[in-house]
């Protein structure tokens, strides 16, 4: 790290715009000092402010009737009855990942862990998302997977939460930008959710928890003193180590401060640190916060106060607390093993002050920080359609494609890597991985709530606007199989650079699908994240919105599962399905990169109608088994069915109908006796150990098993 | 503390026990173009200041290793840095 | 009949052992820093990742306040299960023989295991049947132990998850009343979740004890 130089002006090397660094001149009368601009470059970042996509999230519908917290706090909750509430929230931790993927992934989920019981939820569950480069070609993705993969498992199953479900996807694409997205769920009594607003000057703020030390420093590096120069690297640290034990301990003493009525606000610490930190706090709450840095418990020698201000060491939170409750708080936090230091107070000044053992370093309007960055607006352009249509797919018969497909990474069991993961910590997990399309955990008073992650970038890039609308049916169709209503969502968006017009029109039009979906479903955002700059120098990532929906279901024993059940049992198609080969596993596997084209088009109304009766259908009791048809198509689905459900089948496939063809979100395979299929169209019957298609296909379901459990095994 | 001494603590595997970590590396070595490796046997090091370097045997017997399954090696002959 | 399940900073399945529990009898949690059993009539240490698997797994939570009352406790002929996290500290405290050494494939696992019940006299299996379906969720579970061990349970043919010696999945100490395995059954006690196999660990200690204080 060389030391600072420059012909490029500070405010530059930080990533600040001349425009921007002018606005901040105005803004504060004066020129900012080192520990002001530190903070500044950080809070207008895009990773902090959202500067590209603000405007554009305003767009997603916020508003239902069981959302007890929209975006904007740490997560999003919903009521699921019985005066509990679920809060939960999706992140992306991408760009730490790549430098790092054990670590980075483990922190990606100590963070959003924090900042569910941040809300005063427990957390019950975590999810995660993942996407990398060709593992089967790529030694470098096969080490990404193997190692976000084992960061997941370890820093989950230390806490002590299970990890319920996710997905795994591989596209050269993501070669040089993985992606780590981590979801996390909560439960609370409705009483305990707790607001990140600060309130009441005279307040103590307290900091609990880890040690700070240099972590996460990264470029506004370029501010320090000259002592620190070449050869110092080591002193910071760009990757930040997770310590689950220590979280563990955090979390609990938190909940107990809450459940305890001893908080008046708390607020995780992530990127930014304590500037973010704090600055939220003050500007939720109309208030300001002095800070005292020589008061902060330090893991470093000789840290700068504009140092002590943005570290990103891991495990800490922030909270604000009556002067009289801090003995008590005191108290609880020796008690779980956990560091608690008040380090500052809330004021009425609206600013946030930094002192050094009472000597002012600091002083910025939190309006400054927190609301006078700009907020620009895309500038989208659609993309000249240079592709020539695609040649359409070679005819092979059923059985090689079929086998081709269930070996490929993207449909191959998941087992390889999902028994890493500690999925039943706690005793809630009704459905464990593989056993249903979501994730079922079930409550005290006998309901349950589902849980699934979704996401696309393939099918999204041929087409983002039906894409993403597609991600949230397929997501919600997943809850439908289990037999449970969506009640809330979150999203990540993962996007190369905004500041291209092509990508600018990508996230436009994705997010105009979002909204639009989540408007048909009736399903409110709750909350999420977005990831920008995903890029390579060959270009962008496809973009790639995540979803995750939680919903509840009535009766947690009856929940649905995906395979088959019962010889003689009939399986039959609910919903419209209209398939094509844009953007489908096939068209991948024969070479095909995704061309500019529409995605099958949906018949909106049928879909909900779809939804409805194979969720009452499950929730009834009268299916024997519901799963959705998606990537691979409708063959590929019976398959999984044959396969989860150890038996085999006698199919049909509709006239006109190709069998790995994709529409996804909108179609199911079920089953069960005949009379509880009425309404849907039957096509075929449950039993022996065969899955046979009229004169097309007979292949023993031992075949299918093995043939879709090597396809990851090999690679994790 | 005055007149500490620096003292390491390496703690092994026993031989004879399974040591699968160090096949692993054993077997990802070659692999990265290094030849001629064998007998890969991966374990832990304490390093600690101590006024009494007597205490460090029962240390090793009572905490620091577990003597069921692992030998360990005691070096303290470093004055630490004043 | 009262159980005390011991809770030590990083424990996981403490709460689960407590339901379980609780499903035959009282049940009560055991701060690690309180050295107090309250009058207990049997403990449970149960899994997790205590004190964060710091220098061996199991290795600091020996030392703990409440441990040096487990240790007389048993002694005295108390019984005590130690469940993944737990077996490994019982170890490691000298109440059974042997060590848990990381599972050979080096990974966690976390699987559905057939296990058969090698000795059903004991006060922990005499309510089990031959084979019992449970899960483990670990990374260092593989026995081992130089000298003759007493086996409880094994791992049923080609379900070892972990490389233990003689597929040993539970172990008990020559009196039998120390009982320690790396599968957890407080996971098998609800239809809702798993399989209820595990409940019958959890009665037979309770019939154990209710037949021996009215002897």
């Amino acid at each position: 790290m060389s030391i600072v130089t420059s012909s490029l002006s500070r405010h530059r090397q930080l990533g600040l715009t001349d425009p921007e660094y002018e606005l901040i001149l105005d803004a504060m009368g004066r020129e900012p000092n080192q520990v002001e601009l530190a903070m500044l470059s950080l809070m207008w970042s895009e990773h902090c402010a959202y500067k590209h996509s603000r405007r554009l999230l305003r767009r997603l519908p916020t508003e239902g009737p069981c959302v007890l917290l929209g975006p904007g706090e740490n997560a999003g909750a919903v009521d699921v009855g019985d005066g509990l509430a679920v809060a939960f929230k999706v992140e992306s931790h991408n760009h730490p990942s790549a430098v790092e993927p054990f670590q980075g992934a483990a922190t990606g989920v100590g963070g959003i862990l924090r900042d569910v019981f941040a809300v005063g939820a427990r957390p019950i569950a975590v999810l995660d998302s993942l996407r990398f480069g060709e593992a089967e070609r790529s030694q470098r993705s096969r080490y990404l997977l193997e190692r976000a993969v084992a960061g997941i498992g370890h820093y989950g199953n230390s806490i002590g939460v299970p990890t319920v479900g996710g997905e795994v996807y591989f596209e050269d694409s993501y070669e040089q930008n993985c992606l780590v997205n981590a979801m996390c769920l909560g439960l609370a009594p409705h009483g305990r959710l707790t607001r990140s607003a600060a309130a009441g000057p005279g307040n103590v703020v307290v900091l609990l928890g880890a040690l700070t030390g240099r972590d996460g420093i990264g470029g506004a590096s370029v501010l320090a003193s000259a002592e620190l120069g070449e050869g110092d690297e080591a002193k910071r640290p760009s990757v930040q180590i997770g310590d689950p034990f220590a979280e563990k301990k955090l979390m609990e003493c938190c909940l107990e401060l809450l459940d305890r009525d001893l908080l008046v606000s708390l607020q995780d610490l992530g990127a930014a640190g304590l500037t973010s930190s704090a600055a939220e706090m003050a500007s939720k709450g109309g208030v300001g916060i002095d800070l005292d840095i020589s008061r902060v418990p330090l893991r470093e020698e000789g840290m700068e106060p504009f140092e002590i201000m943005v570290s990103e060491s891991q495990e800490r939170m922030l909270c604000v607390v009556s002067p009289e409750r801090v003995g008590a708080v005191l108290e609880v936090c020796e008690r779980w093993e956990t560091l608690a230091t008040p380090i500052g107070s809330v004021t009425a000044s609206g600013h946030i002050r930094v002192l050094d053992a009472g000597i002012v370093v600091g002083d910025l309007p939190v309006e400054v920080l927190v609301d006078a960055c700009p907020l620009y607006d895309l500038e989208p352009e659609v993309p000249a359609s240079s592709a020539p249509a695609p040649e359409a797919i070679p005819e092979a018969p059923l059985r090689e494609t079929l086998l081709m497909l269930l070996r490929s990474p993207n449909l191959a069991s998941r087992e390889p890597v999902f028994e890493q993961y500690d999925s039943i910590v706690q005793s809630r997990t009704v459905r464990r991985p593989a056993s249903a399309d979501a994730a079922v955990l079930a409550l005290p008073d006998g309901s349950a709530i589902a849980v699934s992650i979704d996401g696309n970038g393939r099918r999204v890039a041929c087409d983002p606007r039906g894409g993403a609308f597609e991600v949230v049916l397929e997501c919600a169709a997943n809850l439908a199989c289990v037999g449970a209503t969506p009640l809330g969502l979150t999203n990540c968006l993962n996007f190369g650079n905004p500041e291209k017009p092509h990508v600018a029109w990508q996230l436009v039009e994705a997010v105009a699908g979002l909204a639009e979906a989540c408007e048909a479903l009736g399903i409110p955002v709750v909350g999420g994240n977005v990831s920008l700059y995903n890029e390579a120098p060959g270009g962008p990532i496809f973009p790639t919105p995540v979803v995750g929906i939680v919903g509840k279901l009535p009766d947690a024993s009856r929940a649905g599962r995906l395979g088959f059940l019962a010889d003689g049992d009939a399986i039959a198609l609910a919903g419209a399905f209209n398939p094509s080969h844009a953007g489908s596993e096939l068209s991948k596997l024969h070479g095909r990169t995704p061309t500019a084209g529409p995605l099958p088009a949906v018949d909106v109304a049928a879909v909900r109608e779809a939804h409805a009766a194979v969720r009452e259908a499950v929730a009834s009791g009268a299916l024997h088994s519901a799963h959705d048809i998606a990537e691979g198509g409708l063959l590929v689905a019976l398959a999984e069915c044959c396969i989860a459900g150890e038996i085999g089948a006698r199919i049909e496939l509709p006239a006109g109908v190709d069998p790995f063809a994709e529409a996804l979100g909108r179609a199911f395979v079920v089953s069960g006796p005949e009379h509880a299929l009425e309404g849907f169209t039957v096509i075929g019957r449950v039993g022996g150990e065969r899955l046979e298609v009229a004169g097309q296909l007979d292949l023993p379901v031992s075949e299918l098993r093995d043939t879709h459990a090597r396809g990851l095994a090999q690679l994790v | 503390m005055a007149g500490a001494l620096r003292a390491r603590v390496l703690i092994r595997p026993k031989a004879g026990i399974l040591d699968p970590q160090g096949q692993a590396v054993e077997r990802a070595l070659p692999a990265l173009g290094f030849r001629g490796v064998e007998n890969v046997r991966i374990g832990r090091l304490v390093e600690l200041d101590i006024e009494d370097p007597a205490q460090l045997e029962e240390m090793c017997e009572r905490l620091l290793a577990n003597p069921l399954i692992e030998d360990y090696e005691i070096e303290s002959d470093v004055p630490v840095a004043t | 009949m009262k159980f005390g399940v011991v809770q030590f900073p990083g424990s996981c399945d403490d709460h689960d052992a407590l339901g379980a529990c609780e499903r035959v009898g009282e049940a009560v949690l055991l701060w690690h820093a309180d050295p107090e059993l309250h009058g207990v009539d049997a403990v449970v240490i149960p899994g997790g990742f205590s004190y964060g698997d710091y220098l061996r797994v199991g290795a600091i939570a020996r030392f703990a306040p409440v441990m040096e009352s487990v240790i007389e406790f048993a002694r005295g002929g108390g019984l005590v299960l130690g469940i993944c996290n737990g077996f490994q500290v019982l170890c490691e405290a000298g109440l059974l023989p042997g060590a848990l050494l990381p599972n050979t494939s080096l990974r966690f696992v976390c699987r559905q295991v057939r296990l058969g019940v090698v000795d059903r006299e004991s006060p922990f299996t005499h309510r089990c049947p031959e084979e019992i379906s449970i899960p483990v969720k670990h990374t260092t579970g593989r026995y081992y132990s130089p000298e003759p061990v007493r086996v409880l349970l094994r791992y049923a043919h080609g379900e070892n998850p972990n490389g233990s010696q003689d597929d040993i999945a539970g172990v008990t100490n020559a009196a039998g009343n120390v009982f320690g395995l790396m599968p957890h059954p407080e996971h098998a006690v609800d239809p809702l979740t798993g399989s209820t196999d595990g409940l019958r660990i959890f009665e037979s200690m309770r019939e154990y004890v209710d037949s021996h204080v009215l002897a």
